[in-house]
């Protein structure tokens, strides 16, 4: 049932992906999310798709693992192409009362639909691939230079990691309330949009105790082994580059160029 | 018979890293009014088993039979049997909701559809089942101690009237009285009404003291489906299970041991008393 979500949740295997280190699949997903939002042509697709469909290839997560993730935001997908088909202005190929679909609108519908896919699916290869710790202390790593200017780097990493190792968590404690509230002959299932939003409650409730519960728990315990943020802090494993974390980059580089040229080519024709 | 699984298999996760044959070709059948134990190592599957009773997770194969019908048939409907087969969960404590104790009680009634005196009368009545008095009605269950919200989650599911009743660890995390206090409840529950009981418990003394006849699951499989004495003379077999028989069973092998004719099929502390009173009264 919602155990099915995949989004954010690590897939263990062994592949390039999973050895590298996590600072460059960080830097990595941010420039395949720029690169996504750079072109607007056939050609970028075309190099955008390659390159999505190689590292999913290298990831040697199962693709059907990776689109199940797909099926949660699939509502944020239809809104966003509904709102692009029929309210961008143009020259209408349809027209229906006042629905009215432009080839405009059918074009960036299209495009943006593409886009939010590839930006999930390139995001997510990320969490499959990296471990919480690992992807934080990555994250760490990289913004250090902030603390410079004050920015509590540390504790935004530790945050983000407590967030991630808790989605599965919750996740599993829905699919465990909602099974139990389910015995006690609760429908989550059928019924008008009032209805079923008041059938959350006997969800919603339990779960919010819940992680208020653990999230009191987490913190004693990390107050009982004396955590007291980044000052001063080592690791057991320091983060270091390797030779194939150098030629990552370097393919990430030789990509942005494609992408940048194809931009450029798309302005000159 | 009441509940009958034929030959039930069930994976997590199927195609993916985390893909696990968490039941293995399970079969049985329990009678109506039995008091069954369910037994097995932490991750054996039992969980799994006892929420494919009520029908909340769909075996991947095989058939379930619940008072002769098949309970995967396209026209069956899976919340009549939930009505049925009420299901305990472990921690079931964590599933309360409402601002009162009675509010959260009557939740399963309503849900099945009574009207609003039938409703409030099982509630109550199931309330008094479970022993909260008429002082913690309007109580908010967050309020409660852990016994207390363990009862009223309990008597949420007893609200209900099912004709099976499954307890998934009902005592774990409870104390002594706590402990004694629940299972007592289940005891007399299951005296007075004949209602079938599942109890999934990790004490071999609750399970020699209460049940009938005995589940153990070991890695997926039921490996053994017997009554109460055979099961713990075997526990030779039940300690590589990690697993063991009640306390009072090694006292006895013990005695034995020493040369002293005691009978060994003893499970419970009252009958060892009795067989050593016997001892003596022999020995004059
Ligand atoms: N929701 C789930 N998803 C995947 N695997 C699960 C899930 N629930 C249980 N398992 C796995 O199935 C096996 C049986 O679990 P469970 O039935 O909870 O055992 P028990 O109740 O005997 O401790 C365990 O190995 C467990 O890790
Ligand atoms: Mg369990």
């Amino acid at each position: 049932m919602i155990r099915d979500i995949t989004i954010g949740q690590y897939y263990p295997t062994d592949s390039i992906l999973h050895r590298l280190d996590p600072r460059v699949k960080l830097v990595g997903t941010i420039l395949f999310i720029v690169s996504l939002f750079l072109f607007h042509s056939f050609y970028g697709y075309i190099a955008v798709t390659i390159f999505l469909a190689s590292v999913i290839k290298l990831s040697k997560v199962p693709f059907r693992f990776i689109v199940k993730g797909l099926k949660a935001v699939v509502i944020i997908l239809l809104f966003t192409v509904f709102f692009n088909l029929f309210l961008t202005p143009g020259e209408p190929i349809f027209q229906f009362g006042i629905i009215k679909i432009t080839d405009e609108g059918l074009r960036s519908a299209g495009f943006m639909a593409i886009r939010l896919t590839y930006l999930i699916l390139g995001s997510s290869l990320m969490t499959f691939t990296t471990t919480p710790n690992q992807l934080t202390d990555g994250l760490e790593r990289l913004m250090r230079p902030l603390r410079h200017i004050k920015v509590p780097v540390h504790e935004i990493a530790m945050m983000m990691s407590i967030a991630l190792r808790f989605i599965p968590i919750l996740l599993e404690e829905t699919d465990k309330i909602m099974k139990a509230q389910m015995a006690r002959g609760a429908d989550f299932e059928s019924g008008g949009i009032l209805k079923r939003a008041k059938s959350m409650i006997p969800l919603l409730v339990p779960l919010f105790v819940s992680a208020f519960r653990r999230a009191n728990d987490l913190a004693m315990a990390m107050e009982a082994r004396c955590y007291r943020g980044g000052e001063g802090r080592t690791k057991m494993k320091p983060l270091k580059y390797s030779g194939r974390d150098y030629i990552s980059y370097l393919v990430l580089l030789i990509y942005l160029g494609a992408v940048i040229t194809s931009r450029m080519l798309e302005n000159l024709l | 018979m009441q509940l009958i699984f034929d030959h039930i298999n069930y994976v997590y996760s199927r195609g993916t890293a985390y893909e696990r044959h968490a039941l293995k070709d399970i079969s049985f059948s329990i009678k109506k009014g039995e008091f069954i134990g369910l037994i097995g190592h932490t991750g054996s599957g039992k969980s799994t088993l006892v929420q494919h009773m009520n029908g909340l997770v769909k075996a991947t194969s095989g058939s379930i039979y619940f008072n002769g019908d098949d309970i995967y048939a396209s026209d069956y409907k899976l919340r009549d049997l939930r009505s049925k087969i009420g299901l305990v969960f472990q921690y079931p404590e964590h599933q309360l909701f409402e601002t009162t104790v009675f509010k959260d009680v009557i939740f399963g009634p309503n849900n099945l559809g009574l009207d609003r005196l039938e409703a409030e009368l099982r509630a109550y009545e199931a309330l008094k089942m479970v022993g909260i008095g008429d002082d913690l009605l309007d109580a908010s269950p967050f309020e409660l101690s852990g016994g207390q919200k363990r009862r009223v989650a309990i008597a949420g599911v007893l609200a209900m009237r099912p004709e099976v009743l499954i307890l998934d660890e009902p005592t774990a995390g409870l104390d002594p009285k706590g402990r004694d206090g629940i299972l007592e409840q289940i005891k007399k529950l299951h005296e007075e009404s004949g209602i079938t009981i599942i109890l999934v418990t990790h004490s071999m003394e609750d399970i020699a003291n209460y049940a009938d006849r005995i589940f153990v699951m070991n890695r997926g499989e039921l490996v053994m489906n017997q009554p109460t004495k055979e099961v713990f003379s075997r526990y030779k077999e039940l300690e590589q299970m990690q697993l063991a028989a009640p306390q009072v069973t090694y006292v006895m092998n013990a005695i034995k041991e020493r040369g002293i004719n005691v009978p060994t099929d003893v499970t419970t502390v009252a009958e060892a008393k009795a067989e050593i009173l016997k001892l003596f009264h022999r020995m004059g």
